[in-house]
Parts: structure tokens; C-alpha cells; sequence
């Protein structure tokens, strides 16, 4: 019996969404076929990792990873810098977490500031992030999307309680735009008909389905975002077609397996190693179901995650 | 690819004699497409009939073990490419390489390593399940040592043996014969050695090919041969082959109903980078892969594997799940802390755990909300003051504690008035919201 290669026919495309300015910008998504399968399909753009930086000293981060920023992270700016100029990152978020109530409250002015300051001091395209609060949220954002009005940002996140006005002010201010939604492939839909229905095209957005960490509830990031892909590719359904986030990070670094010690947990084996593997390995999962753009802060795993990918294109 | 009624019904005898308690073949034909009833009752079939049913009803990947004894480890009888639809039902044997002219300090104490790396995780004993032993000696003599000594080192691990050579094969199954070895390097120019071994013994082998063309030539001969239990090697070195090849071996197998790769998958993911080997092995282990062999197995390294495993090999509709009852952790006086929970298996071993930490010995009451966390069982309806009042009344917990002090999760902190309420006597005390708290809050409330 001689071998056929069986295909598969898809009728839709994942929409590709470009960030950043110049030379340094770049593009996700834009594949007719499921991930990495170019056997059957073109996959013009390859994954992108962008590093995590915060505007605030990140104590609430584990010491594996808190103190490979130790001497840069006072200062948003210099982290950046270290980024971009020693990592070599390609793309940069930033997590606007001091804005949020129960942390220092920072003003919205503090953010315009912030943002302006980092803008100046980089030239790979930036991803700016809320608190995750979502009243907060609302004015956050509106506020960093002026201040890096004409720097063509990816925005977010924009979710049920608070898209109204970031959608507009992304709109207003030119930048691209995440909707997030929690773990449901349904409302991951219906959010991204809201926020099209404001006039903002489905062709400037990224869907967040919420990412969860390896034995944290994986398999169900990894099985929205499957899902998605398929009604994106096979049912050529438009609302599912932008690419897709993977918040990796946050997810990972709180969990106890990046946390415990050693000594602790004598069965787990070496904490450094046992953290990197957390995220590298919740970042391939991420990739092989279906996602575009990831948020990543451990160097090593970046770099692990970079292998892989180069491996899978 | 399941028959049809009628492309079954041409298959039959035609003669309406209602033997088979149908009042027409074409009925028994309808009943036969939908698996309601057994070929076996028609007494007229010819032999040619009942082969090719037989083999039109084959689960299109065959389903056999790696290795012997309870930690055998069940491949094949897969029936989706995606969780989601279904769910995957045998999760991946993961196997270490070593090469059989390492010192016998180094075979001895990598064979202990795999021998101890089972973890439990969320009430799952996981483990690696396989050495494979490379023949990297030249020497048979050696090579058959090293496999005996590596295989009574880890008594009950499955053992893969790596190796093309036949008269070195031939000696090491002879070695280990009860061990049920898989044989891995079946070549176009090995297979009818490697073939008549397998044989033999009735063990499984391994088809090492090039690209898929050659790879199902090549178990149709070794089919041809007598071999049934046959692993495929594709040939795949980098992640991008590993998920084409294995994509194509998969949907071949499901929706082409093509026998020649309906078998389980085997990828080797050996690479430099220790962390980065892991990644590759995700890759293998989310598309379709049965046995994957690495080159380490660090503690760390494991936990990640067998928990990416255990993800993607759960249920998609059924969470996992603990039973309901009242868990004493320690050894609780009628005085000890009371606390609730869900029955999730991710909530409840996590809790646990934390209250273990704390060496409080305590009560842990586990509700049955049909395997959702707190927050998702309280969206759901199911975690609810009423409901859980019932259940601590139903539980009989009054007659094990003196006290009469309920601790609730932080998360639903929102309960607690109502609970009091409706649990007259009681007094509900809101717990921390993160489980890593306990262990500190339990101290506190004990001095
Ligand atoms: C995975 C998930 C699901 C899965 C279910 C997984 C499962 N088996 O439960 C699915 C996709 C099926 C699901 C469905 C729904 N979900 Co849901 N889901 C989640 C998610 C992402 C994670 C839940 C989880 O696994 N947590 C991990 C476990 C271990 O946490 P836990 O049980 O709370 O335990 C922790 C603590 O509570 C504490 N703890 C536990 N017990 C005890 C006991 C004591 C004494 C103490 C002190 C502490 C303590 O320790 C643990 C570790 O810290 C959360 C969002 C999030 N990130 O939390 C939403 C979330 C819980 N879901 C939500 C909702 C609304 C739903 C739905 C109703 C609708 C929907 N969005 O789809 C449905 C309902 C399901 C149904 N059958 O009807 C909401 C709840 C909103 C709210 N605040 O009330 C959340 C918070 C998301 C959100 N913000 O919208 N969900
Ligand atoms: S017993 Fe066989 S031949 Fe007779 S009616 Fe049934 S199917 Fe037809």
C-alpha cells in the first residue's frame, strides 16, 4: 500500500496583528493551518516571547526569578533596558501592577509617565498591562494608551466589566487590543463581538482565553484554546480567528512547585531547575495548542522556549 | 473505519433463514453495523465473512503493553486527535537511555533511579515507566550483561532494548525473556532477524524507518512475517518532525482507517539541554506519542513530565475527583479544628497538604460538588449554605467533634452569614483565601 499524506482542508485563516514601529515591529498569527503544521499550510509569522517587566520592584516574585532583576528593577526603565540591550528580548510587557488598590494605587499620571519614560528608552514593541483590577483597569489603560499614543502597543486587557473604554481609547490612540475572558471558549466569542460591534476591528485584536499554569488547570487553557483554533480554521468562524495570548508568567511563578524549596520537598529536586522547567514546559504546551504571543520572566525559559520553537518552524 | 449495514449485509448468507433471531439478514446486518448484537449468532458465515469483520471491527490503533506485572504501561486504543472530543486514554510511557557499555556503577545506579522515581501527585502514582538499554558496546556478551543487570536492578520497570544487531538482541532477550522486552530497531535489512525473535518470544518490536512511506512498508512486512505488536519509529528527530509525522501516523490511523500505522508511537527527544529535552518531550507527549525516551531523569525534570502527562491525560468531562467523606489528617481529638472543602482533587490534595504542613492534626470535611473547585462549585451553584449545611448535618461530623466550629474557605468568605444562619449552634469561622496560608492561620488558632 503505498502512503498518502492525509491533509486536512481549512477554510479560515488566523489573523495577523503586527506591533511596535520600524524595524524592531513585529507580527503574530496570519497561519491557514493548525500550529506548526506546514505540511499543510502556510505559517508565515512564528510565536513571539515577550519578556514581563513591572513598575514596581516585583516582590511578590519568587527568588529564582526576582533576582535575576535584582539591579534593574527598581526603575522600570532600566529594567527594560536590560531586556532588550543584555536579553535580547524582541518584545516587552509591561505589567502596570502598582496601580491596583490593594498595592500602591498609583495614580494615572504616575502610568503616563511611566509609559513615556519607558517608550523613550526602547525600540522593541511594548505590550502594556493592567492590574488585572477592573474598575481600575478602565482608567489605567485609558491613560497608557494616550501616553504611547502612535507607538502601536498591544493593549489589555479588556474584559466583560471594563471594555468600553479601552476599546475606545485603543481605537482613539491606534494601538491593538487584548480581550480577555475566563477559560470558555463561548465568552471568549461573545467578547470579541462586543468589542467589534464598538467599531474596533477584529483585525487589531488578540484573545486571552486565560492561561493557567502546568497542574493548575493546563489542560483547560489548553483545550479552549484548541478549540478555538479549530473554529477559527475548519468552521472559518471569524470571531475566532485573532491570535491568541499566553499570559505564561504570572500563572507560573506563584506556584508552589516554582516556590517550595528543596528542603522542603526533597522529592521535587532542585528548585532553580524545577521553576524554569514550570514555565518553559507551560509555554510549549501553550504553543502546540494554539498560541501566538507569549509573556514569559524566567531568561532560561525564554531561551528554552526559543529553542523549541525554532525547532517546531 | 466501521462497516456500514449494508456493506455488511453483502458479507452475509442472504437466505432470511432467522436463525439468528433477525427476521432478515439485512435486519442482523443493521444491528451487527451498531455493535448490538455478535457476528457469532449467525451460524451460517463463511470464513472469509468473519475475517474480514473481524478486521473491519479492529480498534484502528492496536492496544497491547510495554512490559509485564502491575506497572505495565497500556499503549494504543486511542479513537481522537483531540482531548477535547473525547479524551486520550493511555498516557505516554516515558523510558531513560543508557548505554549498555557504561560502567556497572553507572547502569546500577540509573536503573535505581528509575526504580525510585515514583511521585504521587493528586492521588496518581506516576513514574518513568522504561529503561531502554542502547547497544553502544559492539560486544554481545557485554550487551546482555548490562541489560540483566539493569533489569534486576529495576525489577519492575519495562525494558526497551535498543539495539539492531540480531545475535545481540537474540542474547539479551534470551537474558530477560520473562520481562517481555520491547525490541526497538527493526530496519528494512533487520526484520526478518528481528522478526523471528519477537516471535519467538512474543514480545513487541519496534519498526525504525525513515519517513512514513518506508515506515508502513515495513510493518506490513513485519505483519507479513507473524509480528502483530509492532511500535512505530518514524524517524523523527526534530520537534517539527515529531508533531508532522506523529500528526499524519494519528489521522491516518482514525480517519483512513490505514492498518499499516495503526500503532503506537515511539520518539526519541534526547538533546544536550536537559530542560530543553523536556520541552521536546511535551511536544511528543500533547501529539500522540506513546514512548518517549530521554537522556535524564532529574527529579525536577519528572515532576514537570508527569504532570504535563497527567493534564492532558485527564478526563475533558469528568474532573478529577475525591470521595466524599470527613478526612482526619493527623490524629484529630474531638477538639481539633473542623474544616470544608470541595471534593475537586486538585482543592482537596492541595489543602490537605497544606494542612498536613502545619502538623495541626485536624478534620478535613470534603463535599461532593461533582469535582469543581471552590469558586467554580460556589459559581455553580452546588457550594452553597444550604447545601453545605445539609451535608454537615448528614455527615454525622456532630458526634466526631465536641466543638461546634465550621472553617470556610477564604474564597467564599460570602457564605459565612448565611451559613450561621442555617446552621444553628454553629459558629463559621472564615479561613485564609490561599491554601498556603493554613499552616499559619491552624498555628495561630491553636495557641
Ligand atoms: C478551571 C475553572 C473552571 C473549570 C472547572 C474546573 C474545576 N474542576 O473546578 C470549568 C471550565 C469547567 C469552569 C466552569 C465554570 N466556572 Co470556572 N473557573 C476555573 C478557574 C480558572 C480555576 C479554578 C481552579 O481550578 N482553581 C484551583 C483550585 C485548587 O482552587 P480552589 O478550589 O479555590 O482552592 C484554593 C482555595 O480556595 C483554597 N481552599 C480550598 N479549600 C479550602 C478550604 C479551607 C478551609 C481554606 C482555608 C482554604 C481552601 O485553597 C486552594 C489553593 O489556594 C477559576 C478562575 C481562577 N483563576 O480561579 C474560574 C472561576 C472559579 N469560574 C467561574 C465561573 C463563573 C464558572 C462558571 C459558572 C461559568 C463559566 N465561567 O464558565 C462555570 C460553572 C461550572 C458548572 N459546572 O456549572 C468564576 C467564579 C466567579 C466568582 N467569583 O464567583 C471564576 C472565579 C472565574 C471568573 N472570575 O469568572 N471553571
Ligand atoms: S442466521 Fe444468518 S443467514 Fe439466517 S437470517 Fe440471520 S443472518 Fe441471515
Amino acid at each position: 500500500m503505498s502512503y498518502i499524506i492525509p491533509k486536512e482542508s481549512y477554510n479560515g485563516k488566523v489573523l495577523s496583528v503586527d506591533f511596535g514601529k520600524g524595524n524592531n515591529a513585529l507580527t503574530v498569527g496570519g497561519g491557514n493551518c493548525l500550529p506548526f503544521l506546514s505540511f499543510e499550510g502556510e505559517l508565515p509569522h512564528p510565536p513571539v516571547i515577550a519578556y514581563e517587566i513591572q513598575d514596581t520592584v516585583p516582590e511578590d516574585w519568587p527568588d529564582t526569578v526576582k533576582n535575576i532583576y535584582k539591579d534593574v528593577s527598581a526603575n522600570p526603565v532600566t529594567w527594560a533596558q536590560y531586556c532588550q540591550n543584555e536579553l535580547k528580548a524582541k518584545a516587552l510587557a509591561l505589567r502596570l501592577v502598582s496601580t491596583h488598590p490593594d498595592r500602591e494605587n498609583r495614580s494615572t499620571e504616575d502610568v503616563a509617565k511611566i509609559i513615556k519614560e519607558v517608550l523613550a528608552a526602547i525600540e522593541v514593541p511594548l505590550i502594556i498591562l493592567g492590574s488585572n483590577h477592573i474598575e481600575k483597569d478602565a482608567s489605567v489603560l485609558v491613560a497608557a494608551a494616550e501616553a504611547a499614543s502612535g507607538s502601536n502597543c498591544i493593549i489589555g486587557k479588556a474584559q466583560e466589566g471594563n471594555y468600553k473604554t479601552i476599546v475606545a481609547a485603543a481605537l482613539a490612540h491606534n494601538h491593538k487590543l487584548i480581550a480577555m475572558s475566563e477559560l470558555d471558549i463561548n465568552l471568549a466569542k461573545q467578547l470579541n463581538i462586543l468589542i467589534t460591534q464598538m467599531g474596533f476591528a477584529k483585525e487589531k485584536l488578540i484573545t486571552d482565553p486565560m492561561c493557567s499554569a502546568l497542574g493548575y488547570g493546563l489542560e483547560y487553557t489548553y483545550s479552549v484554546m484548541e478549540r478555538i483554533r479549530l473554529a477559527g480554521l475548519l468552521q472559518n468562524d471569524a470571531t475566532m480567528q485573532p491570535p491568541i495570548l499566553g499570559d505564561v508568567g504570572m500563572y507560573v511563578w506563584k506556584v508552589k512547585e516554582t516556590v517550595a524549596s528543596e528542603s522542603d520537598v526533597p522529592e521535587w529536586g532542585t528548585l532553580e531547575e524545577r521553576g524554569i522547567a514550570w514555565e518553559a514546559l507551560t509555554a510549549t504546551g501553550m504553543l502546540i495548542a494554539g498560541t501566538n504571543l507569549l509573556i514569559m520572566r524566567h531568561p532560561k525559559a525564554v531561551k528554552i522556549t526559543e529553542q523549541t520553537i525554532n525547532e517546531l518552524i | 473505519m466501521a462497516l456500514t449495514g449494508v456493506q455488511i449485509f453483502k458479507l452475509l448468507p442472504k437466505t432470511n433463514c432467522k436463525k439468528c433471531g433477525f427476521p432478515t439478514c439485512l435486519a442482523f446486518a443493521m444491528a451487527l453495523a451498531q455493535n448490538k448484537v455478535e457476528l457469532a449468532k449467525c451460524p451460517d458465515v463463511s470464513e472469509e465473512t468473519k475475517k474480514t469483520l473481524g478486521e473491519a471491527s479492529a480498534p484502528p490503533i492496536r492496544t497491547f503493553n510495554l512490559g509485564v506485572g502491575d506497572k505495565a504501561v497500556k499503549m494504543g486504543g486511542e479513537t481522537v486527535l483531540f482531548r477535547h472530543d473525547k479524551k486520550f486514554f493511555n498516557p505516554c510511557a516515558l523510558a531513560v537511555n543508557i548505554k549498555d557499555n557504561s560502567s556497572d556503577d553507572e547502569l546500577a545506579q540509573k536503573a535505581a533511579e528509575v526504580a525510585a522515581s515514583e511521585l504521587n501527585r493528586v492521588g496518581q502514582k506516576l513514574r518513568v515507566d522504561a529503561i531502554s538499554i542502547e547497544y553502544a558496546s559492539n560486544d554481545s556478551a557485554q550487551y546482555a550483561k548490562a541489560v540483566k543487570l539493569v533489569a534486576d536492578k529495576a525489577p519492575d520497570a519495562a525494558i526497551i532494548l535498543n539495539c539492531k544487531d540480531a545475535a545481540a538482541a537474540d542474547a539479551a532477550v534470551k537474558a530477560i525473556a520473562a520481562r517481555k522486552p520491547l525490541l526497538y530497531g527493526a530496519t528494512n535489512e533487520t526484520a526478518e532477524a528481528l522478526a523471528n525473535i519477537a516471535k519467538t518470544h512474543d514480545i513487541p518490536l519496534c519498526a525504525s524507518a525513515q519517513g512514513l512511506e518506508d515506515l508502513s512498508a515495513l510493518t506490513e512486512k513485519l505483519q507479513g512475517l507473524g509480528v502483530n505488536d509492532i511500535v512505530l519509529d518514524s524517524g523523527a528527530k526534530t520537534a517539527k518532525e515529531i508533531i508532522e509525522h506523529n500528526t499524519q501516523i494519528r489521522r491516518s490511523a482514525l480517519k483512513k482507517n490505514f492498518k499499516p500505522l495503526g500503532f503506537p508511537v515511539l520518539n526519541c527527544v534526547i538533546r544536550d539541554d536537559s530542560t530543553l529535552e523536556a520541552s521536546i518531550a511535551s511536544v511528543a507527549i500533547a501529539k500522540y506519542s506513546s514512548i518517549v525516551i530521554l537522556s535524564s531523569i532529574e527529579k525536577w525534570k519528572n515532576l514537570a513530565i508527569f504532570t504535563l502527562r497527567q493534564n492532558l491525560y485527564t478526563d475533558p468531562q469528568v474532573p478529577m475527583q475525591v470521595e466524599q467523606k470527613v478526612y482526619s489528617i493527623g490524629e484529630p481529638t474531638p477538639d481539633a479544628p473542623l474544616m470544608i472543602t470541595t471534593n475537586f482533587s486538585l482543592t482537596y490534595f492541595i489543602v490537605s497538604g497544606e494542612v498536613e504542613n502545619s502538623k495541626v492534626p485536624s478534620r478535613l470535611a470534603v463535599m461532593d460538588c461533582e469535582g469543581l473547585s471552590v469558586l467554580t462549585a460556589w459559581a455553580a451553584g452546588k457550594f452553597t449554605a444550604a447545601k453545605i449545611a445539609q451535608f454537615i448535618k448528614d455527615i454525622g461530623i456532630e458526634t466526631q467533634v465536641k466543638h461546634r466550629e465550621l472553617i470556610i474557605p477564604g474564597q467564599v468568605a460570602i457564605l459565612s452569614g448565611a451559613l450561621e444562619d442555617k446552621l444553628e449552634g454553629w459558629k463559621i469561622t472564615v479561613g485564609p483565601r490561599e491554601a498556603n496560608a493554613i499552616p499559619t492561620f491552624l498555628k495561630s488558632k491553636t495557641v
